[in-house]
């Protein structure tokens, strides 16, 4: 029982760890499916953060935290766009940009108008997404096992938690069963078929960028609003990366995104859990082991040991009319 | 007297420097099949895409029954009932025959009351033109001939009227040009207008009921099909009285050169493209191999070049082996004596952000009289360059110059001087005068010729019949990955139109 | 390219264009200026002063800047070969290590200038064995180069954490880093070429490895323009298919290449560990592989770019040492954002004036736009 209870803890903050990466990743999946490349989902979600965290303080309330959140995230979102889509500027180079800018404002920024080294002010439990405890989930408590489970596992997550788990199967139903989502898969595999149909390449790619910006503000509000309390500088610290890397690992699909991001924040739950902790057989494994592990199998699925990543056809390449 | 379908009156467009599109009027009466013929480059695409709402006209109008009408998107011309068969399918390939057909017309913001609806429609026009294909199946996995006739089939789902086809038989066998053409003059029974861009006058012949002819940007006559004849539209497309016959003389065939023996090639989906295929060149001789596009000859000749591995089979160079199934490279066959001019001179055979001078050496930049030790001898290179610039009569005659500024024919002559004054013994050649113009066609011929007259063997590769009838002492047929036929290089045009519609074949199996 | 009709002159091309991008990444730095609540010209004035203003500022700037030269090398030379290495940042910080364990070896029985070889050769084999697996995984298996270098970025973060909070840490220290190398392991100083100009400089970290890297410069542009080597890489950046009819190989040009790349990158760690703080700590890489590719963006991968462009962000970074001092308000990441937009005007909008400066040139003076004679063919 101990171990189960051990176990459930680790696969609680396993949840907490995976929700600002799945949010990213559903972030990524729509622009890459509409086919831009974003690596710059780590600026979006940090940009968001400085947001949410500045709004939140300053207005008191974690929904016009979330809204500024989605605001900035989007408008950066819409300066990929311009970049990749308007411009068919390399979207590589434009990612890289974007987390740069990113990356440098939230600091200026934050010191510019709250002077406390990059922070935004500490915030209350009203300005933030606090857990939301579930109905009958205190009086489940004390069932053995699922009662336990829904109390500890399910139950008391934040709101935006458990929109990313709805986000999964939403992300999973525009793309399959929706007109957008199949222009947006057509128009990431070959815009030309698209263009020809009479549907606008540059307004679809557009509204796919405009939504993985929203998705990238609710990733960063999380960070900002639920799991600490206001924006610390580099809060993402390489996240909006490894949701790149579930990505890959998922093969640009919803669900599978979700598992590999759960796998992911599953790593990084243990890491914090067994610091220090000598595991049985290999004894001590230092805690920059686990840290490196979602980098690691990424590549490894790269090289195509374990099943081929196949990106969208026409990712990276900027739309332009033949002639 | 039918009505017109379309009118265009006064139509110009330019690209740049360019003028695509000159001062153009054209009326294409209501159900009819028209025809559009031009060399490559003489407009016929361009205004179709204005046709078709991919391009704006800078001036003049467009009348759709009579009405003038501006289209300014693909939507405003599926809206006036135009439908568009692009000579390069736009589909996308991972989705299903159903998914294509129904992408930008799906109605509804859901799918599932469009996919039902789609689908009945479907079944309507397949029994309605006998446009039979498999809703569910997968683009990527289907044959060229039912890719395209997934193309008719959205264009149909639109409600199109008007059908424009962009060179539609290139990638077809003869059979499924058959077929296509069968389809084409059921549409017109059903009332459809249809139009026929082509550079192929048989087609010409065999289906339009007019026919209007462009050269150079513009429109130079219409005439009823069957008041004109061939020779006076190939008169009207070229300018000129085409030579339709190098002057050559009889050749001297000599040894053996290039021994292909048995060989095989797979793409990279394991599909065989080369079918167990044998062939000789003998020094002193052209052979020709003709085919429709697609039917293995440019995975033949890659091969042969070292830049595709065979899957099995041997290839003799000079009598002694070329390991195409293993390390064969085309540095290493280049110092052996054999030199390629490559299918695509734009991304094979060149790079075009280069100055010419750095590709007049590409593929011989590592022999020593371009190189002091690791580093290039950049004034040999260029004096090497000024020389064949002059030899082959390249212009600008300027070595400093990227070669995207070149024109087509130039940029071919900077190929076929690098290759030919290496003097190899063995010359393979690709689609040689593809988008050239006919000045330069003539004298890369004439070079051709030079070469076999000098005693070398020339592997020829080209889609035109006429260019390979013209060259080749041998001709070889491919059809579907084999050689289905050998004539020698008086064949008559139909007797090899049957073999590259692989008919032979199809008898024997019998 | 993507202008097939209409050619600008060179120098507009490559003088014009790129200073009209960096004018309009300066223009959007400065509304950041305004928006914290400062004079942008007064803050770009202390910047500049802090840069050049003194002999001790110039050493400063040029010591930033030898590291951004290295990087930016770095980054060029991929580009060159069509590949975009992310992982400079990566390769420099492991590069350290070859640079350490050399300067830990021997500073005791060396004097510097046999260590100096040494660490040279450590730095660059290190940087190059960093960029070599993603480099093969590209080469052989076709994984996306940026994807992989971004991962070997962490990696390479990950594996020096562990190494210097543990083997690497010498016994009893509390402090993230190696034992201070001895002289045998420290570059001279520079300071006197400054003050042969007449500057004044009383203690900088301007080193020896300036001159090395102003000589990687030069080796850059022997190698791509003027070898056998340059030509292959060119040639398949520019065109794959090219480069496999020449008879290039393909996985050969990719992996020289990175580790060339990677070899120069590597090198950067030259500059901080064994020309400044003469020991290996955690982070002393500190983003200057990523300015590399600003660096490589704004020099369009020419090394007579690079230079120029490497010697502008070393004045940004001294500048703004300079501008946070002054101004309490606007920090060093100040210049973080200056390299964000640096990046998005010269390298992904890089286009974006092109049009209108060509109808400019066009309307001004036809012939001088240089209209390509008709090409009837489409390109």
């Amino acid at each position: 029982m101990e171990y189960f209870n051990a176990l459930v803890v680790i696969l609680d903050s396993t949840i907490r760890l995976s929700i600002p990466l799945l949010l990213a990743c559903l972030a990524g999946l729509y622009s890459e499916r509409a086919g831009v490349f974003d690596i710059g989902l780590e600026g979006k979600m940090l940009a968001g953060a400085f947001a949410a965290g500045a709004a939140a303080a300053v207005y008191g309330s974690a929904w016009y935290g979330l809204g500024a959140a989605i605001l900035v995230s989007g408008f950066l979102a819409l300066v990929h766009g311009f970049a990749s889509i308007t411009h068919r500027g390399n979207q590589i180079v434009s990612g890289v940009a974007i987390n740069f800018i990113a990356a440098g404002s939230t600091i200026i920024l934050g010191q510019a108008w709250f002077s406390q080294g990059g922070r935004t002010p500490s915030l209350g439990a009203d300005s933030r997404f606090g857990a939301i405890t579930l109905p009958f989930a205190e009086a489940a408590r004390d069932i053995p096992i699922v009662g336990y489970i829904y109390y500890e596992l399910i139950s008391g997550h934040s709101i935006i938690a458990y929109f990313a788990f709805f986000m999964v199967f939403a992300t999973w139903w525009v793309l399959f069963r929706t007109r957008f989502g199949l222009r947006m898969r057509a128009v990431g595999e070959n815009p030309s078929a698209v263009d020809t149909a009479g549907i606008s390449v540059t307004w679809l790619r557009y509204r796919a960028v405009l939504i993985t910006g929203a998705l990238c503000g609710f990733a960063g509000s999380y960070l900002a609003l639920t799991q600490n309390a206001g924006f610390v500088k580099d809060m993402t610290a390489g996240r909006g990366f490894i949701a790149l890397a579930a990505l890959i690992f998922a093969k640009w699909r919803p669900v599978p995104a979700m598992f590999a991001c759960l796998l992911f924040g599953f790593l990084d739950a243990l890491a914090i859990r067994l610091q220090g902790t000598p595991l049985p057989l290999v004894g001590r494994v230092p805690v920059q082991f686990f840290q490196a592990l979602p980098y690691v199998l990424t590549v490894i699925l790269l090289a195509g040991f374990i099943g081929k990543a196949i990106p969208p056809r026409a990712g990276g390449v900027p739309y332009v009319k033949e002639r | 007297m039918a009505d017109a379908a379309i009118e265009l009156a006064g139509i110009n467009k330019s690209f740049g420097a360019v003028h695509a599109n000159r001062d153009i009027h054209l009326e294409i009466p209501r159900g009819t099949i028209h025809g559009i013929i031009g060399e490559n480059g003489a407009g016929k695409s361009t205004l179709m895409s204005i046709l078709y709402g991919f391009y704006q006209a800078d001036s003049g109008e467009i009348r759709v029954n009579g009405k003038p009408t501006t289209i300014s998107t693909p939507n405003d011309a599926i809206a006036t009932g135009i439908g568009m068969v692009h000579q390069h399918f736009m589909l996308v390939q991972n989705f299903t025959v159903l998914e294509n057909v129904m992408l930008g017309a799906e109605g509804e913001a859901l799918l599932k009351s469009s996919i039902a609806k789609a689908r009945s429609e479907l079944i309507r026009l397949e029994k309605e033109y006998g446009l039979e294909v498999n809703p569910n199946a997968i683009i990527e996995e289907l044959p060229v001939g039912l890719q395209q006739r997934v193309e008719i089939l959205k264009a149909l789902y639109r409600g199109a009227d008007i059908l424009i086809l962009d060179e539609p038989t290139g990638v077809l066998t003869p059979a499924e040009a058959d077929h296509l053409f069968r389809i084409l003059a059921q549409l017109k029974d059903e009332g459809k207008t249809v139009v026929l861009i082509t550079h192929k006058l048989r087609e010409i012949m065999a289906i339009t009921d007019n026919v209007s002819v462009m050269r150079q940007g513009q429109m130079v006559a219409t005439r009823k099909t069957s008041e004109t004849t061939v020779e006076e539209l190939a008169e009207l497309m070229v300018g000129r009285r085409v030579l339709l016959r190098v002057q050559k003389d009889e050749g001297k065939p000599g040894d053996f050169k290039l021994s292909v023996k048995n060989l095989t090639v797979k793409d990279s989906r394991g599909v065989t493209m080369v079918d167990d295929v044998s062939l000789d060149v003998r020094a002193g001789e052209i052979v020709g191999i003709a085919g429709v596009a697609g039917n293995g000859q440019s995975e033949l000749l890659e091969t042969i070049a070292g830049i595709r591995r065979a899957e099995s089979g041997t290839v003799l160079l000079d009598g002694k082996p070329i390991d195409v199934t293993g390390t064969a490279d085309p540095g290493e066959l280049r110092d052996r004596g054999l030199a390629h001019v490559p299918e695509d001179r734009h991304y094979v055979g060149l790079v075009l952000p280069f100055e010419e001078y750095e590709n007049s050496i590409l593929g011989y930049h590592d022999h020593a009289q371009y190189l002091k030790g690791p580093f290039l001898d950049i004034e040999a290179i260029r004096a090497d360059a000024r020389d064949k610039i002059e030899k082959y009569d390249i212009r600008p005659s300027n070595e400093r110059l990227k070669t995207a500024n070149f024109s087509g024919g130039n940029q071919q002559k900077i190929v076929l001087a690098r290759e030919i004054e290496k003097d190899p013994g063995v010359l393979i050649v690709g689609q040689p005068t593809r988008g050239v113009d006919v000045g330069a066609i003539e004298f890369i011929h004439k070079r051709l010729i030079a070469m076999r007259d000098a005693g070398k063997a020339v592997l020829l590769v080209s889609v035109e019949l006429d260019e390979i009838r013209s060259l080749s002492d041998r001709i070889l047929v491919m059809f579907d990955g084999r050689v289905v036929g050998e004539r020698d290089g008086e064949a008559s045009e139909g007797e090899l139109g049957l073999l590259m519609a692989g008919v032979e074949r199809q008898e024997a199996a019998q | 390219m993507s202008t097939p009709y209409a050619r600008l002159p060179a120098w507009a091309d490559y003088g014009l264009i790129p200073v009209i991008n960096l004018i309009v990444a300066f223009a959007v730095a400065g509304l950041v200026v305004l928006l914290v609540g400062e004079n942008p010209f007064r803050a770009a004035a202390i910047m500049v002063e802090g840069a050049f203003g003194s002999g001790r500022n110039i050493a400063y700037t040029l010591y930033y800047s030898t590291s951004f030269i290295f990087t930016g090398l770095a980054v060029a030379v991929a580009f060159h070969g069509g590949l975009f290495n992310i992982g400079g940042e990566g390769q420099a910080y492991i590069g350290g290590l070859g640079v350490a364990l050399v300067c830990l070896t021997f500073d005791s029985i060396l004097p510097w200038w046999l260590t100096f070889p040494l660490a040279i050769i450590g730095a660059a084999a290190v940087g190059a064995a960093w960029a070599l697996v993603p480099a093969y995984l590209q080469a052989k298996r076709g994984s996306h180069i940026v994807i992989t270098t971004i991962m070997f970025n962490f990696i390479a973060a990950s594996l020096m954490v562990y190494l210097l909070v543990g083997p690497l840490k010498p016994q009893g220290s509390m402090a993230p880093q190696t034992r201070t190398f001895l002289e045998g392991g420290q570059l001279p100083k520079l300071n006197w070429l400054m003050e042969s100009f007449g500057f004044a400089v009383r203690s900088s970290p301007f080193n020896i490895s300036f001159l090395l890297a102003l000589v990687c410069a030069f080796l850059v542009w022997l190698l791509i323009w003027r070898t056998r080597l340059g030509y292959e890489i060119r040639t398949q950046g520019f065109s794959p298919k090219a480069a496999r009819y020449a008879g290039i190989g393909e996985a050969r040009i990719i992996i020289i290449t990175m580790m060339i790349s990677g070899a120069l990158a590597g090198m950067m760690a030259l500059n901080p560990v064994m020309g400044d703080q003469n020991r290996l700590q955690l982070d002393f890489v500190t983003g200057a592989g990523f300015v590399g590719i600003a660096v490589a963006l704004m020099g369009r991968s020419h090394p007579a770019g690079i230079v120029p462009a490497a010697i502008l962000f070393g004045m940004l970074y001294q500048g703004g040492a300079e501008l946070a001092f002054e101004m309490p308000s606007i920090s060093r990441d100040m210049i973080v954002i200056i390299q964000g937009l640096v990046i998005l005007f010269a390298g992904a909008l890089e286009h974006m004036f092109r049009p209108s400066i060509q109808a400019l040139f066009a309307s001004i003076s036809p012939r001088s736009a240089g209209v390509v004679a008709a090409k009837r063919e489409g390109a």
